[in-house]
């Protein structure tokens, strides 16, 4: 079988001949098969954003090669590569138009990567479906669906964008450290969520999380970055039975050095 | 200075007499003020194009009048010059990379030349009603009101349609959050020229039925229109929230720009009566815009400042000193 997202080599240095030059993707390559959710772990600068970043179209990449379900995207720009991926960001603003209501916004994510004529925004029909689909996350928005998005909480944003990203079925879903802004409790609902959303559509999925043991327990198969390479890649039985001071252990042998991120211990 | 002469001077029935007229006026520019309720509000661009679009607008109006076209036929080529310039500043702004108030600036500079061209190379055009059919006049006010309302009210209902389409929707989303719009596979350059094409095809339309009302062309006219649009933006979002509050949708909204470009010619209208140098005027007008922009920033900045902060600091170190 194909891959459903394929990085061949793939490499990134942000601004380049200057004295801030970084090389943040060394010739990353990684195959995720269909339904793969694999969870990406790694310290601050090893190239875990740049990586989702340079599948998600947000930069042309410098070298090398990104396809996703078997089609070509590296010359592509993130809107024209969007019908293919959908994205939850760190910060909860990012995901979702604030001065526009939850039903505009769902119906904004209804088209995505589809063109956009002069038909009406948001339909009846629209309107019923997404109601169904907010009576599934179960926090009270499936009756606030006129409210502007920018009176929600934070979880609930990210919750909404969540449900936006699958909204139609992505062929990659990319959790940009979706639930690090929230609160402990509201994390775990949000991930809870994420998980139900994958399970039940099957979706290839790449999380990035600072917290390993929410990269233990979630998805089937583990990668670590350090210094833009992917320097541990963990799958099937071992993942399940790996512990966080299995991974410490596996850092330090694979970069030769200490794993230097407290939030990582401590989370 | 003898006050009781100068109150004595002033004459309320001349008053009245001119608020129909300046109705009439206010109505145009509040349909121009639409147009900068497209950039400023939903795109969240303040595009000085429309000091250059509307001086095209009456330009290319009063021309093609001249030139024995209908002023329907002629206005509605005013609206594509006006569509034509805010495309240019769009691909200033989106394919060159300049900065969108800059890209305005650079348009509207361009547009000097390119207006006077229009008028053939003169300052000003006279176009009389008495020689040609106009689809707006000063000489007939009441006419000029019920056809400059109706033009409003058609735009209003057309803008209300279109930002309620799939594209309009992701035109009013690039304006709000970018990198969400790009996300869901919005092309924002595109969007973004939309936009302002649409917004500066408006105000030429204003400008056209402006030259027509007033009787001529200038290559002044369109002076400080995007201060009297956000003018009247702001005063009619104002009156909106307070008369409706959360009723207030995205119709009414227009409406009010509408009603806000009218109650700004009605203040024009009494600072002229009451005898004050007109030449102030745009001193006015800029300080009102200034107020009501900054009225939100200073309320945040009430609840929510270094000063609050360091009183607070003190009277609770100076409440322990007592305990």
């Amino acid at each position: 079988m194909a891959a459903m997202l394929s990085l061949i080599n793939v490499r990134k240095t942000f601004n380049p001949g200057t004295i801030n030059e970084k090389k943040a993707l060394k010739g990353i390559s990684l195959n995720l098969e269909e339904g793969d959710f694999v969870t990406v772990i790694g310290g601050n600068g090893s190239g875990k954003s740049t990586m989702l970043n340079a599948v998600a179209g947000v930069w042309p990449i410098d070298g090398g090669k990104i396809e996703i379900a078997g089609q070509d995207v590296t010359g592509l720009p993130d809107y024209r590569r969007a019908s293919l991926i959908g994205r939850v960001f760190q910060d909860p603003m990012t995901g979702t138009a604030a001065t526009m209501q939850i039903d505009e916004n769902m119906a904004l994510a209804d088209k995505r990567g589809r063109s956009r004529g002069l038909g009406w925004g948001v339909t009846a029909e629209d309107r019923d479906r997404f109601r169904e689909k907010l009576k599934l996350l179960d926090l009270g928005l499936d009756d606030r669906m006129t409210a502007k998005v920018g009176l929600l909480s934070g979880g609930q944003r990210q919750a909404l964008t969540l449900l936006m990203a699958t909204l139609r079925k992505p062929k990659v879903l990319l959790l940009d450290e979706h639930t690090a802004a929230l609160d402990p409790k509201t994390a775990e609902k949000v991930l809870a969520a994420t998980e139900r959303v994958v399970n039940r559509d099957n979706l290839t999925t790449l999380m990035i999380t600072h917290n390993m043991r929410d990269a233990i327990t979630h998805g089937n198969r583990l990668i670590m970055m350090n210094e833009g390479h992917i320097i541990l890649d963990i799958a099937g039985e071992e993942k399940k039975k790996l512990t966080v001071e299995d991974l410490l252990q596996k850092f330090s042998v694979a970069s030769g050095e200490e794993f230097a991120d407290d939030g990582a211990l401590l989370g | 200075m003898n006050f009781a002469a100068y109150f004595g001077s002033l004459n309320p029935a001349g008053l009245l007499g001119r608020f129909p007229a300046g109705i009439a006026q206010g109505i145009i520019w509040g349909i121009m003020a639409l147009g900068v309720y497209i950039t400023f509000r939903l795109l969240d661009i303040a595009d000085l194009t429309v000091d250059g679009t509307f001086t095209t607008g009456g330009a290319v109006t009063v021309m093609l009048i001249l030139a024995g076209w209908n002023p329907w036929a002629a206005m509605l080529i005013a609206l594509l010059a006006g569509i034509a310039a805010g495309a240019v500043t769009g691909l200033l702004h989106t394919i060159l990379g300049i900065p969108a108030i800059l890209a305005g600036i650079l348009t509207q500079f361009a547009l000097y030349s390119i207006n006077l061209a229009i008028m053939g190379m003169k300052a000003n055009q006279a176009i009389s009603v008495d020689r040609f059919y106009l689809a707006v006049t000063s000489r007939n006010v009441p006419m000029a009101i019920l056809v400059s309302g109706i033009v409003a009210v058609a735009v209003v209902a057309l803008l209300y349609w279109y930002f309620g389409t799939e594209q309009g929707s992701a035109i009013r989303a690039t304006g709000c959050n970018p990198e969400m719009s790009r996300a869901q596979g919005i092309n924002i350059n595109t969007m973004k020229v939309i936009g302002l094409a649409l917004s500066n095809g408006l105000v030429a339309l204003a400008g056209g039925m402006m030259a027509q009302f007033q009787g001529f062309a200038d290559i002044n006219m369109g002076r400080g229109s995007i201060v009297i649009g956000l003018a009247a933006v702001i005063i009619g979002e104002v009156l909106g929230e307070a008369i409706l509050g959360k009723h207030l949708n995205f119709a009414g909204r227009l409406l009010f720009v509408i009603l806000g470009g009218v109650i700004y010619y009605m203040i024009v209208i009494i600072v002229l009566w009451l005898k004050l140098d007109s030449n102030m005027l745009k001193l006015f007008t800029a300080i009102i815009v200034a107020v009501f922009l900054a009225v939100p920033n200073l309320k945040a900045h009430r609840k929510n400042s270094f000063g609050r902060a360091a009183r607070n600091a003190m009277a609770e170190t100076s409440g322990k000193e007592e305990q």
